[in-house]
C-alpha cells in the first residue's frame, strides 16, 4: 500500500482501495480466540474483517485492532434438510466447491464469489434473486456472536440483536458462525435467457413484465450509450438447470472456476477511461446475443471473478462503487440520475440494475422493493464528490437509500435521513456494546 | 475519518480568528465537515459563529503558552471525537524595523511563530499518530524558503517552521497521519494591511482553495498560487550578492 505501516500494524483498505488505514491485525482459530482477542480489546476497538470485498472503509479499524476472520473456516451440511453450519470466515467460493458437487447451492449470493459467510451475513448481501428469494439474512436460522463482554451468542431471528446484527456491518459483534438453509439443485449450470433492450424505459419495462419467470435476474447498463440509447441494457435472466437440459456425458454438479486473467499489479490510474470503457462496453453489448442457452454457474453469478484483482485496474487512487436503491414509483430519479450519468461520460465499468423484492427485517439492512442501481467510478474523475452528494439529495427526495457494504463517502446526515430504523438498531447496539468495543472506520465516518 | 473523496468531519482551528483559517474552515464544512472547534485566546467568552450548518465548539488558546497545547489538543478531541484536520494558523508579522528596534518583542514573536508550533504541532502529531489518521496543515510562506533581509526576523521562523514540519511529515510517515506543507506569498488580508502586495500576491480564499483541494488530493506541499514553486526553483539559487538587493 501506499505507506509503509509502523511495526506490527498493517495498511488496510476496502476493495475500493481508496483511504488506506493502519490496524494491528490478528487472525484467531476458533471462537474461544475472538473472544479472548475481543476482551482484550485495545481503547481504538475492535473490527472484524474478511476478505476485503466491502468496497469502502467497512473492515477497517484506523489505529486499532482489526480481528481477520478467514481462519475460521469450518461447515458442515445437513444432506436431509440443506441446512449448513459455516464458519463465518469461509468464503462462499470454498462453500460453493463444496455444496455444488453434492448438490447444493447458496441461498445468495452477491456479484463475487470471495465473500465470506460472516460478511454476507453483517452486509445482509443480495444476488441476482432478489425479487423472488430476498437477501442472505432471508435464509439465516441462526448466528453466534462474540459480543462486546468477550462472551459467546447464540442468536436466533428472535432477537432484536440477531437482526441488529444482520446488515449492522459488523458493529454489533463478531459474528462466528452462521446456520442457513441452501437449495437444492440438479445440475452446476444455469439455463440463461438473454435479451438487448433499446433504452432505460424499455429496459425498466422489460424487466418489470419478466423478471417474476425467473429466479434470477439482472441488467447491465451500457452508461456510455447517449441520446436515444441511453440506458440500453443486456438483460440476463436464468434458473437451475436441470439434468435433461444438460449435453449427454457432461459431469452435471461439477464446479471448477478459476480466474482467467490477473490485472496486473502496475495498472496506471486511467487505465480504464472514456475510450476503453467504451469499447469494452460496445464489445459487451453486441456480443450478448439474445436467445437461451446454458452457462455454468460462475460465468453466470461471478463474471468479475475472471479477472483476478480487477480492483487494480482502477490504478492507485482506487475507485468509488456507488449503489442507491429507489422505491417502486420513484423511476423518475432512476432516470434523472442515469440521464446525469451519461451525460457526464461517467467511466463505470460495469454498471448493474436490478429490482429488488421485499427485504428483510434487518434494521440497517439495504434492500427494499425497488430499483437498485450499482456502479464504479474511478476517484480521481473530477467533480465527483458533488455528483454523487447531488445523487444522493436526489435518492434521499425519492425515498431510497445508499448500500454501505459499497459506500466510501456518504455524509452521516444522509445515513440518518434514509436508514429509518437507525435509532432502533442505535439502541440495541447500545445495550449489547455500551462501551463502544466494536468500532469501525466506516461507523467513525458515518457517526453510527 | 476522510472519507474515499477526500472530505473531512472534524476541523480544529488553532489561532480560531485566522483570516485564512478560518475560510479554510468555512470550505471544509462546504464539502461536508460537521464539527468545528475554534480555539482562541479568550474564546470561551464569546458565542461561537456560525458556520454552515456545522456544530462549532470554542476553546481557549493561547499560542505563547506550549505548556497548555497539549490540554488544548486533548480537549478539542474530547468534544468532537477524532480530529481530522488540524490547523494552526496563530501568528504574527510584525515590521523588521520593529524587531530591529525592540530585540526582545522579536524573540517573542519567534516564540509564536516557530516554538509555537512546534509544541501545538508536536502534540497534534501525538494525537493523529495514535488515531491512525488525519492531516496537520502547517502554515510556511515563501518568506522561509528563502529569508529576505526586508523581513528577516519573521522569515527565519518561518523557515524554522517549514523545516520542523516537513521533518514531522517524514516522521509520521506510516502512522496513517499526515502532514500538509502550505507555501503562500503575500497574502493580502487583515495581517498585511497596509502593505503593498508582492508580485505573485494571493487572498485569504484562495489560500483555503488550494488547501482544500490538496487536502483533497493528499498533496505534501501546496504552494500559493501554483506558479511560486517555479518561482522559487529560482530564487533559491540566486546569488547571495543578487539576493540581499531584493528590494522587499
Amino acid at each position: 500500500m501506499s505507506s509503509a505501516a509502523p511495526p506490527g500494524t498493517t495498511f488496510l483498505t476496502g476493495w475500493g482501495r481508496t483511504s488506506p488505514t493502519p490496524a494491528r491485525l490478528v487472525r484467531p482459530a476458533t471462537a474461544e480466540q475472538v473472544a479472548e482477542t475481543v476482551r482484550r480489546a485495545p481503547e481504538r476497538g475492535v473490527a472484524a474483517r474478511g476478505l476485503g470485498r466491502a468496497y469502502g472503509d467497512a473492515a477497517q479499524n484506523a489505529g486499532g485492532l482489526v480481528v481477520d476472520c478467514t481462519a475460521l473456516t469450518s461447515w458442515s451440511l445437513d444432506e436431509a434438510t440443506g441446512l449448513v453450519t459455516a464458519g463465518a470466515g469461509l468464503s462462499l467460493h470454498d462453500l460453493m466447491a463444496a455444496l455444488v458437487p453434492r448438490g447444493w447451492f447458496v441461498p445468495v449470493t452477491p456479484g463475487t464469489r470471495h465473500v465470506t459467510v460472516g460478511g454476507a451475513v453483517a452486509a445482509d448481501v443480495h444476488g441476482k434473486n432478489h425479487h423472488v428469494d430476498s437477501s442472505f439474512g432471508a435464509h439465516l436460522r441462526s448466528l453466534t456472536l462474540v459480543t462486546a463482554g468477550g462472551g459467546i451468542r447464540t442468536l436466533t431471528p428472535a432477537d432484536d440483536l440477531f437482526w441488529a446484527t444482520v446488515g449492522g456491518m459488523g458493529l454489533t459483534g463478531v459474528i462466528v458462525e452462521a446456520v442457513f438453509r441452501c437449495v437444492p439443485i440438479e445440475t452446476s449450470r444455469v439455463r440463461v435467457d438473454t435479451e438487448r433492450t433499446r433504452d432505460l424505459d424499455h429496459t425498466l419495462e422489460t424487466m418489470a413484465a419478466t423478471d417474476d419467470r425467473y429466479r434470477y435476474t439482472v441488467a447491465w447498463i451500457d452508461l456510455l450509450a447517449r441520446g436515444g440509447r441511453m440506458g440500453r441494457s443486456v438483460l440476463t435472466r436464468g434458473d437451475h438447470a436441470a439434468r435433461e437440459e444438460l449435453p449427454r456425458g457432461a459431469d452435471p454438479l461439477e464446479f471448477a472456476p478459476r480466474a482467467l486473467v490477473k490485472a496486473p499489479p502496475w495498472a496506471p490510474d486511467g487505465l480504464l477511461n472514456p475510450l476503453t470503457v467504451r469499447a469494452f462496453n460496445e464489445a459487451w453489448y453486441l456480443k450478448s446475443r439474445p436467445g437461451t442457452s446454458v452457462q455454468g454457474l460462475a460465468p453466470f453469478f461471478h463474471p468479475l471473478d475472471f479477472v483476478d484483482g480487477w480492483n487494480r485496474a482502477y490504478g492507485p487512487r482506487g475507485f468509488v462503487q456507488y449503489q442507491f436503491v429507489v422505491p417502486f414509483g420513484q423511476e423518475a430519479t432512476l432516470r434523472r440520475i442515469v440521464a446525469r450519468l451519461s451525460a457526464e461520460g461517467v467511466v463505470s465499468f460495469l454498471t448493474v440494475l436490478k429490482r429488488f423484492g421485499p427485504g428483510t427485517p434487518g434494521m440497517l439492512s439495504f434492500p427494499m422493493p425497488g430499483w437498485t442501481l450499482a456502479l464504479d467510478i474511478p476517484a480521481g474523475q473530477r467533480g465527483l464528490a458533488g455528483l454523487l452528494r447531488a445523487f444522493d439529495a436526489q435518492v434521499a427526495e425519492a425515498g431510497g437509500r445508499i448500500y454501505l457494504a459499497k459506500d466510501s463517502r456518504m455524509a452521516a446526515g444522509t445515513m440518518a435521513a434514509t436508514y429509518p430504523r437507525l435509532a432502533e438498531w442505535r439502541k440495541v447496539r447500545d445495550e449489547a456494546d455500551p462501551d463502544g468495543v466494536f468500532r469501525t472506520d466506516l461507523a467513525r465516518r458515518l457517526g453510527l | 475519518m476522510r472519507n474515499a473523496l477526500g472530505s473531512v468531519d472534524t476541523v480544529l482551528l488553532l489561532g480560531g480568528r485566522s483570516e485564512i483559517g478560518l475560510a479554510i474552515v468555512e470550505r471544509l464544512v462546504r464539502d461536508g465537515a460537521r464539527r468545528v472547534v475554534l480555539a482562541a485566546r479568550g474564546a470561551t467568552g464569546g458565542e461561537p459563529p456560525v458556520i454552515g450548518d456545522a456544530e462549532v465548539h470554542l476553546l481557549d488558546f493561547d499560542a505563547s503558552r506550549p505548556e497548555t497545547h497539549g490540554e488544548v489538543i486533548e480537549a478539542a478531541a474530547k468534544l468532537v471525537g477524532d480530529l481530522d484536520v488540524v490547523i494552526p494558523a496563530f501568528g504574527v508579522l510584525g515590521r523588521q524595523a520593529d524587531y530591529d528596534a525592540d530585540p526582545v518583542a522579536a524573540a517573542e514573536a519567534v516564540a509564536v511563530n516557530y516554538g509555537g508550533h512546534v509544541s501545538a504541532g508536536l502534540y497534534a502529531a501525538r494525537r493523529l499518530r495514535e488515531q491512525g489518521h488525519g492531516t496537520l496543515v502547517v502554515l510556511s510562506s515563501v518568506a522561509g524558503i528563502r529569508v529576505r533581509r526586508a523581513n528577516f526576523v519573521y522569515g527565519s521562523a518561518k523557515a524554522g517552521l517549514d523545516g520542523f514540519a516537513q521533518g514531522l511529515g517524514d516522521a509520521l510517515h506510516g502512522s496513517g497521519a499526515r502532514v500538509m506543507v502550505v507555501r503562500p506569498g503575500f497574502v493580502v488580508g487583515r495581517m498585511t494591511e497596509g502593505m503593498t502586495p508582492a508580485p505573485l500576491s494571493s487572498t485569504p480564499g484562495q489560500v483555503a482553495d488550494a488547501v482544500v483541494a490538496g487536502l483533497r488530493s493528499g498533496a505534501e506541499t501546496v504552494w500559493v498560487p501554483g506558479a511560486l514553486r517555479a518561482m522559487f526553483a529560482v530564487m533559491r539559487v540566486l546569488p547571495r550578492a543578487v539576493w540581499r538587493r531584493m528590494p522587499r
